[in-house]
């Protein structure tokens, strides 16, 4: 005894028909990519957004309330600085510089640039350098550029190319590769953190951020307390990278056209494969009828819908994730730093979204067949 | 003296209420027996269809019953009820209502396969079956691509895939020219009727009533004479 012959004969009405199978498939595979790229390209922006946090990567951050985002710091007293070093369980604490800064290119033009000055001491959070030694960022006017898709932006400088830095000499000492692009489409520069601070037009206040390394995870609760009553913020890297995300999804209508996006790809894939699925029980209707009065039970009709939903609903969702992994791939290929992300959660929602379509469509024919009577096959 | 195959003692089935309550069957009482190609003939809206559904297990009675092999199938949930007609009873539909997207020896196992037999094995047997009722070769193809009578032969190998003691046939010849239904019902009388299996037929094609063992007339839901045959 086995049901697999009775999940094959859904197998066989499903896939013989294939105009339909295909305008399933087709209806499904857009709705998944539609849903699968919006929400990549959004988790990417958001990952991008976050970019400094990943590639400084230390474990705690301090900064100024009212920081909503990392690109968007707010100069903090040298006495921060000092307050914190001071603190229990903070093992080292050094300063962060992040700003930005114009470059006079050798045709004349302008690029804007991200410039982070790193503590002249520890040099923490330097980047993996390609070319290059992480010393040479202490010679005269020491630059490291990262090698992204941002890069050619300068005019491909290597070691020893020269420009021009709000009017400062500034001298490429290295490459380096850094694990995430920035958001904003602008070529990065490290160099020291006094460097930084004599190169750019500030306000009073110079540190953008105090990086902090607790002595251990245990500390880092009464480090944010301690910080707290300095009237400033600790955030670990992670709570950091979520404020910043949060700022993206709720302060700048990104988050609301994600929804919007997802939603209309919902109903796009809804509205194609709820249709054809429904045209095909009702075009089987009758015949459906038939096994009824022939003897199938309802609980076998049931199971051999849902499983021809299911198979429909897995495929299309395959075939969608597929084409957004090509195209991403395809994307990455020309713009190393193209911003979509495939996540666990861009597959989660697309997975979801998938098994609300296929339960929907699957509901309505169900529906019409448990109704159908095969008194009506007779009576013709 | 035969073996009593189907017995329907004091049917009776209406639809609507009220005034506008239509009866179709009236205190029906019949029996039909094993050997026996039993026609149910009448004008259209006599109640043969509403008596064939009643008899195979797919139309509830108001009241009386039905014994099958004396079991009384409305006593039957309807899971089991199912089951009987999947074991017990065979279809010949009018319009015979084969999957266009499957092939003909593929329609002709659905019966198997609802019985969750092996596929490759009901797809095996269907042929055979196939090859009995003329349509040696075809197996693969779909029904779209055969004639009405062949159509109507393939439901016929579908109804017998499962070697059923009963076999149900509403106007079998409806959907086909004159000597189509006759070759049709010839190819029944002869190769499907044996002792150990009954054939009721609901159809008013006089031209097949030559092949009828005993024919009963209905009128107005009722039973109302019989036009031949001695049971």
């Amino acid at each position: 005894m086995t049901v697999k012959g009775i999940l094959k004969l859904g197998y066989k009405l499903l896939v013989n028909d294939t105009s339909k199978f295909t305008a399933l498939i087709l209806g499904i595979t857009f709705a998944v990519y539609l849903m699968m790229f919006v929400t990549s390209m959004f988790f990417g922006v958001l990952n991008h957004a976050s970019a400094n946090i990943i590639n400084i990567g230390t474990t705690i951050w301090v900064m100024d309330p009212y920081v909503e985002s990392v690109s968007s710091s707010v100069g903090m007293p040298d006495y921060v600085l000092d307050a914190v070093r001071s603190m229990h369980g903070v093992k080292y604490a050094v300063p962060l510089y992040s700003g930005g800064a114009l470059v006079k290119l050798a045709d004349g033009n302008y690029q804007a640039v991200t410039v982070i000055g790193l503590d002249d001491t520890s040099l923490l959070g330097r980047p993996e350098l390609l070319e290059g030694k992480i010393e040479d960022i202490y010679a005269e006017s020491g630059f490291i550029v990262v090698r992204d898709a941002e890069f050619s932006k300068l005019e491909n400088p290597h070691i020893g190319s020269e420009f021009e830095l709000n009017d400062h000499r500034a001298v490429i000492v290295g490459t380096a590769k850094v694990a995430t692009s920035g958001l904003y489409g602008v070529p990065t520069l490290y160099t020291t953190y006094a460097r930084a601070a004599q190169y750019i037009p500030n306000p009073r206040y110079t540190i953008s951020y105090v990086l902090v390394e607790p002595k251990s995870m245990q500390d880092i609760p009464q480090i944010k307390q301690q910080v707290e009553a300095l009237g400033y913020r600790a955030r670990t890297k992670e709570e950091f990278m979520k404020r910043t995300e949060d700022f993206f999804v709720y302060k700048t209508g990104g988050g609301t056209n994600m929804l919007i996006m997802t939603a209309i790809s919902f109903i796009i894939g809804l509205s194609i494969s709820g249709q054809t699925f429904y045209t095909f029980i009702l075009e089987n209707l009758e015949r459906f009828g038939a096994l009824k009065a022939i003897g199938i039970k309802n609980r076998d009709l049931v199971g051999m819908i849902l499983f021809q939903a299911t198979f429909t609903a897995l495929t299309g969702y395959g075939f969608g994730v597929g084409l957004c992994v090509l195209l991403i791939w395809l994307a990455k290929l020309r713009l190393a730093s193209y911003a979509a992300m495939l996540t666990y959660s861009s597959l989660v929602i697309g997975f979801v979204m998938v098994a609300i379509i296929a339960a929907i469509s699957s509901y309505a024919g169900i529906r019409k067949v448990l109704q159908i009577d095969p008194f009506s096959i007779f009576r013709g | 003296m035969p073996q009593v195959a189907i017995q329907a003692k004091g049917l009776e089935k209406w639809f609507g209420e009220g005034e506008a309550k239509t009866s179709a069957l009236r205190d029906v009482e019949l029996e039909a027996y094993f050997g026996e190609m039993l026609y149910i003939v009448g004008p259209s809206g006599s109640g043969k269809t509403t008596l064939l559904s009643v008899l195979s297990g797919i139309l509830k009675p108001n009241s009386g019953n039905v014994l099958v092999e004396d079991t009384d199938i409305w006593k039957l949930d309807a899971d089991k009820l199912a089951d009987f007609r999947l074991h017990k009873i065979g279809f010949v539909f009018q319009d015979f209502h084969l999957f266009p997207r499957l092939t003909t020896a593929e329609n002709a196992a659905i019966p198997l396969i609802l019985k969750r037999k092996d596929w490759n094995e009901s797809i095996g047997k269907a042929i055979g079956y196939l090859e009995i009722v003329g349509l040696k070769g075809r197996a693969d193809l779909p029904p779209v691509k055969l004639s009405g009578g062949e159509q109507q032969r393939v439901a016929i190998a579908r109804a017998m895939v499962s070697e059923p003691d009963i076999l149900i046939m509403d106007e079998p010849t409806a959907s086909l020219d004159g000597d189509t239904g006759n070759a049709i019902l010839s190819f029944v009388h002869k190769n499907v009727l044996n002792a150990n299996r009954c054939i009721v037929v609901v159809t008013h094609d006089a031209r097949i009533y030559e092949f009828a063992t005993r024919i009963l007339h209905m009128e107005d839901g009722r039973l109302t004479g019989k036009e031949k045959g001695t049971a």
